[in-house]
């Protein structure tokens, strides 16, 4: 499409978004959802498959009660409620992904309902209404092969890898989320990514977008103020956080297009292009597939024991915004300074920097400042910077040893980035160490203080203030690696005044 | 009135992935409704405190440990595919549909 979008700031004042997010979950159990099946990521084609993943006749799967404690946890860590008695139910479709044409999943009767999970956004806190937790299996994988790599369309065979048919997943559906306007990219962002914190943090799963064992699907829709709610669009294929918030910015932005221009926007999928951060049609909702949905014959009912939810609502950790906001306390940060640490997704980062010896106000430092800001030039999130907390901690140690100036420690850091190895690696290879040879500074200073004999003179009469002019030359001769204070101290002693 | 029409048979067809002639539709939506009306005479004495079923045991919560088992060999679970390349199940190319989830 070559029609001009409108400004971001235009169509916010005009419409009124309402999003909705749907997430997947693999869960990080040892095996499948309904057989003994391993789990692990990648594999050769075809080695993690048996009878029951398969759906050979006669096979019977059975459920995994660790997937089963797994999603009560993720329930219970969301607000809901547990259903005291729940079943699977057989979505029926006809799509190689699954081979025995059909999905087990659930259907109106979820094991998980009405939750809800706060997030933090602008120094406001929005609740997010969750309303179901279910539990699913996961699909193949089908390679399209014949036409345009990798494409449906032009393919003419499909190669089928069921390693990952069977895995277990859970679906977390929100409630449509209305009245965030401009912010509701921010939103849908902050909600992915406490979603996520909350399910690293209960341990059942990697929650690894980039591996596919987060993903989530964007539901927007536009409305003038005081109308009902617009047509809604379904966008999959978003795999990391900032995609979430940029799916959604560019499907606001799309669908104000179309309807500025009189059109109406069609309840379709779309599919959202990583390179160009743009969506495409799929599938439209008026052709969807109908499912057909009955009980799974073969699996029984579950009837969660109260005393078991019980107890494993007990047994729930410290959950991140609780967490956070003990940080908060221990490292002595304001709510926005806070919220700025959160933004960058930098809270684990310095919470493990600071654990490696470092002191609060270093930590965030130099996480919040060149390492944040490279993120962002660089477009990838904080913690794929290439730099751990470990080499901040060690980074800061040189500084607080005296070998390191901030200049250099900067020098240094680029290293890591860069990959050149650990920080003190990097300041031996490249002689970044600051200069304490005395002998040296001190030619050095007596050096300044000779060149310039006006401004000594000026020191010496007690204008100490004029001392930064020495200090500069000193460090211009030994290329800033010198410490500064120390050149200051010097300068001062030479020339018999007291700092 | 038929428990079943011949649209909805077509429909089910196509879901199917089932290539139905006309007169296959007229046939299976006559044989259908048969079978159809024939179960339907359950309802007929199922009583109101009854409650629909969906299992024949009255059991719940059967779970299995997180424990893994041997999976079969990719030659054994290639062995009754129609067509295999690369350690994958070949199948035919697919209509513009998605996946499940």
């Amino acid at each position: 499409m070559t029609t001009t979008l409108p400004a971001y700031d235009e169509v916010v004042a005009r419409y009124e978004p309402v999003i909705g997010l749907e997430t997947h979950v693999e869960l990080g159990t040892n095996t499948k959802m309904f057989c003994g099946c391993p789990t692990d990521f990648g594999g050769e084609p075809n080695t993690r498959v048996c009878p029951v993943c398969l759906g050979l006749p006669g096979s019977l799967p059975v459920a995994n009660k660790a997937a089963i404690e797994a999603i009560i946890r993720i329930g219970l860590a969301l607000n809901c409620s547990i259903a005291e008695w729940c079943r699977f139910a057989r979505k029926n479709y006809f799509y190689p992904d699954m081979p025995k044409n059909f999905q087990i999943s659930q259907y109106d009767e979820p094991i998980c309902v009405d939750g809800y999970l706060d997030v933090e956004v602008g120094g406001e806190t929005v609740r997010i209404e969750i309303e179901r937790v279910h539990l699913e299996e996961d699909t193949g994988k089908t390679l399209h092969v014949g036409g345009a790599t990798g494409r449906i369309h032009g393919a003419t065979e499909s190669l089928v890898d069921y390693n990952r048919a069977g895995i277990p997943l859970v679906e977390i559906v929100t409630r449509p989320i209305p009245g965030t306007g401009a912010l509701a990219p921010d939103v849908a962002r902050a909600y992915v990514t406490e979603l996520r914190d909350v399910i690293r943090t209960l341990g059942v799963s990697d929650v690894r977008m980039e591996e596919g064992s987060l993903r989530c699907d964007v539901n927007t829709s536009l409305n003038l103020p005081g109308e009902e709610w617009g047509t809604r669009t379904e966008t999959k294929n978003v795999n990391s956080l900032r995609s979430v918030e940029r799916a959604v910015r560019s499907e606001m932005l799309r669908q104000a297009s179309v309807l500025d221009a009189g059109g109406r926007i069609t309840q379709e999928t779309r599919h959202f292009h990583e390179d160009t951060g743009d969506t495409t049609p799929g599938r439209s909702k008026e052709t969807a597939t109908d499912y057909r949905y009955f009980p799974e014959p073969d699996l029984v009912p579950i009837a969660p024991d109260p005393a078991w939810v019980a107890e494993l609502k007990a047994a729930l950790p410290e959950l991140p915004r609780v967490h956070r906001r003990r940080l908060q306390q221990d490292w002595g940060l304001s709510d926005l300074d806070m919220q700025s640490v959160l933004n960058a997704g930098a809270v684990e980062l310095m919470e493990a920097t600071i654990a490696a010896g470092t002191t609060p106000a270093a930590a965030r430092k130099w996480w919040l400042g060149e390492l944040s800001r490279r993120a962002n030039e660089t477009g990838v999130e904080l913690a794929d910077i290439g730099a751990t907390p470990s080499q901040v901690a060690e980074l800061q140690g040189l500084v607080d040893a005296g070998k390191l100036n901030d200049k250099l420690a900067r020098a240094v850091l680029e290293g890591v980035v860069n990959g050149e190895g650990s920080p003190t690696e990097i300041m031996t290879n490249r002689g970044l160490e600051v200069v304490s040879d005395t002998g040296a500074l001190t030619a050095a200073v007596d050096e300044a203080i000779a060149a310039n004999p006006g401004i000594a003179d000026k020191i010496r009469s007690g204008k100490v203030a004029a001392a930064g002019a020495l200090v500069g030359a000193v460090m211009k001769t030994t290329r800033g690696q010198a410490d500064a204070k120390t050149v200051r101290e010097m300068v001062l002693e030479r020339l018999g005044v007291q700092g | 009135m038929a428990a079943i029409s011949r649209e909805e048979v077509a429909h089910l067809a196509r879901l199917s992935r089932l290539a139905v002639t006309e007169e296959e539709l007229d046939m299976f939506a006559g044989q259908l409704d048969v079978i159809l009306q024939a179960v339907a005479q359950v309802g007929e004495v199922a009583a109101a405190d009854i409650p629909p079923t969906s299992h024949s045991v009255p059991l719940t919560n059967i779970f299995r440990e997180d424990v893994v088992t041997p999976c079969l060999t990719p030659q054994e679970a290639l062995s009754g595919a129609p067509d295999a390349e690369d350690q994958r199940f070949r199948v035919p190319r697919i209509l513009s549909e998605d996946v499940a989830s």
